[in-house]
């Protein structure tokens, strides 16, 4: 019987025959990815840990991402504290402070190795799914069991088919492909279900498949999954990861599905996600106008060397809006010492932009580009949450790189198709 | 005994505000700032025993679990809601939180309506009105009833 990307790599990894939607399955992880929130995680299970002991030193992934370098004594201490852990416990996957963003960190390390189960106390954890990963986000109790144990349950997901046809016009990206279909499924339209993408999956770069992968969450899938083709294989041999490590898994033809969705990219527009909710999409025209004081270019959605490539081929010869404070948050620190290579920092800083060190930056609102009350941020995050960026009386607008880049030019949101 | 009513896509930003995320983790830390910058009444008035009603998607985006420990610790005794995001979800089981999904108790429940839950049946009781709502698998059961996943993480190791 003809098997979806979820029924086979769970069943794989359960070592079952088969498995089917709704069936609960117990599998041991092959990583668990954890940020700053490792130091409460740990803090759940000291007595624990001194007692059982860490169940496998290759088990976590710890990438210290989310408020770097500490902005106080608070985040310092979490920090240190993990340090410590890691030290203790000879965790054998740790990045500290600046070495960027851990999706990114993760991805570029060769840790998410197609055909492996990858959790992670992160909802963005989905982005492997870009690489043949079986990969969710869990929360901070269900990792810290997982320290102890190396093994949980998994309800195998019912699946969603979503088939990619022809190409992206200029001007219109991956964002603008993930954000049009969360605004057609809507913050719910995937709840618990495995988003498969077929079709022409060979004309999306690799970084776009992370960008789509990355934002699956936002209409509440589990997992989102690509196949392994000939992309991502140069993709993983460009980063080390040698064939005989992985193995992929991909959905028979004939497989059941929850509800099949096609889109055509060449008939796609630049798009943004209006406040105070993802799935708030309207069309960049719709919008144009419509005066911002600060751009977001980063996180682990559109942190990448293209993202950053595309914004300063956009802003290369003009200056930043005196109106708009633009960010730049490369997403790694290999993304910033390339983009460095390449002459794109120094475009962008020439233009007016602040670069800062690679790391989640204001995304989730702890620091570095709160905005204040009544005021109006254009990001290329991946939410727009109110009090988001650390002021429920802000806005926040989603877009791709292209818009914010655009944008920040002319201190309103702007097509980036209208940019000479 | 309070009810507290809200909408659809209530996301882990309104439950707990992210900038709080990597500074507070015990409940005395996560309580005063439960659904603070959607409704500031709630961390004043919760009370042992209160019951939440919500529309779709309840507890959509970040994985944090402030809102799933916050809510738990505050004394309520369900969350009922049309449906829940699934970090969210499982997040509640391994605190010991009862998550409810009735689409039907949603949206029979009129303000001054009395609230009660059967749960050995199944049921819950809104005004006149009874309705059933489906049961978790046991293993998922044997988590939330001892309390959470690291209750019984720790019984389990000790049998090893």
């Amino acid at each position: 019987m003809p098997r979806t990307f979820a029924e086979k790599i769970l069943a794989h990894h359960a070592e079952l025959e088969h498995v089917v939607p709704g069936q609960i399955v117990t599998v041991k992880p092959a990583h668990l990815m954890m940020h700053d929130n490792a130091a409460a995680i740990i803090g759940k299970i000291n007595d624990d840990l001194a007692r059982y002991g860490l169940i496998d030193s290759k088990l976590p992934i710890i990438v210290l991402d989310h408020v770097v370098p500490a902005v106080d004594e608070k985040t310092a201490t979490n920090h240190q504290k993990i340090r410590a852990f890691v030290k203790k416990y000879k965790v054998r996957h740790f990045f500290d402070a600046g070495v960027g963003i851990c999706h990114q960190v993760v991805m570029e390390q060769g840790l998410a190795l197609p055909g492996t189960i990858v959790l992670g106390s992160d909802s963005h954890t989905c982005t492997y799914g870009a690489l043949g990963v079986f990969a969710t986000g869990i929360d901070r109790t269900e990792a810290a069991a997982l320290l102890l144990t190396g093994e949980t349950w998994l309800k195998v997901p019912q699946s969603i088919h979503i088939t990619l046809k022809n190409k992206f016009q200029p001007g219109v990206t991956a964002k603008d492909l993930i954000l049009t279909i969360i605004g057609d499924l809507r913050a719910d339209g995937a709840n618990y279900c495995s988003v498969e993408f077929h079709g022409d999956i060979h004309v999306l770069p690799i970084e776009d498949r992370f960008t789509i992968a990355n934002m699956a969450i936002e209409m509440g899938a589990k997992n989102a999954a690509f196949p392994i083709d000939i992309l991502a294989e140069k993709y993983l041999a460009s980063i080390g990861v040698r064939k005989e490590q992985y193995s992929t898994f991909w959905a028979d033809n004939g497989a059941t599905y929850q509800q099949h969705l096609e889109y055509d990219l060449a008939s796609l527009t630049p798009v943004v996600a209006k406040p105070h909710t993802v799935d708030n999409v309207a069309p960049v025209k719709a919008v144009a106008g419509t005066e911002i004081d600060q751009c977001v270019l980063g996180t682990c959605t559109n942190g990448r060397l293209s993202d950053i490539q595309l914004a300063a081929k956009i802003i290369a010869g003009k200056t930043v809006s005196p109106h708009v404070r633009l960010l730049v948050i490369p997403a790694s620190r290999a993304v910033l010492n390339a983009a460095m290579q390449a002459g794109y920092i120094q475009t962008l800083s020439e233009a007016g932009a602040m670069i800062l060190p690679p790391g989640c930056g204001p995304c989730l609102g702890a620091h570095m580009g709160i905005l204040a009350p009544g005021e109006r941020c254009l990001s290329t995050s991946n939410r727009n949450f109110r009090g988001r960026m650390g002021c429920k009386d802000a806005e926040i607008y989603l877009a791709s790189p292209a818009t914010v880049a655009a944008s920040a030019i002319t201190g309103k949101i702007t097509d980036p198709r209208s940019v000479k | 005994m309070n009810i507290w009513r809200y909408g659809d896509d209530i996301n882990t930003d309104m439950l707990f505000p992210g900038k709080y995320t990597y500074t507070c983790s015990t409940l005395n830390e996560i309580k005063p700032h439960l659904f603070e910058d959607l409704d500031p009444e709630f961390a004043a008035g919760v009370q042992t025993g209160d019951i939440i009603f919500a529309g779709k998607n309840f507890g959509c985006g970040s994985s944090r679990e402030q809102p799933a420990l916050g809510l738990r610790g505050a004394g309520i005794e369900a969350v009922i809601a049309i449906s829940f995001a699934r970090i969210f979800y499982r997040a509640a089981i391994n605190q010991g939180l009862l998550l409810i999904e009735c689409p039907d108790a949603v949206m029979a429940y009129q303000p001054e309506d009395n609230v009660t839950l059967q749960l050995e049946a199944g049921t819950i009781s809104v005004g006149n009105q009874k309705f059933s709502f489906p049961t978790l698998p046991d293993e998922i059961l044997a988590i939330r009833d001892a309390g959470g996943l690291l209750e019984y993480t720790r019984e389990k190791l000790k049998l090893r």
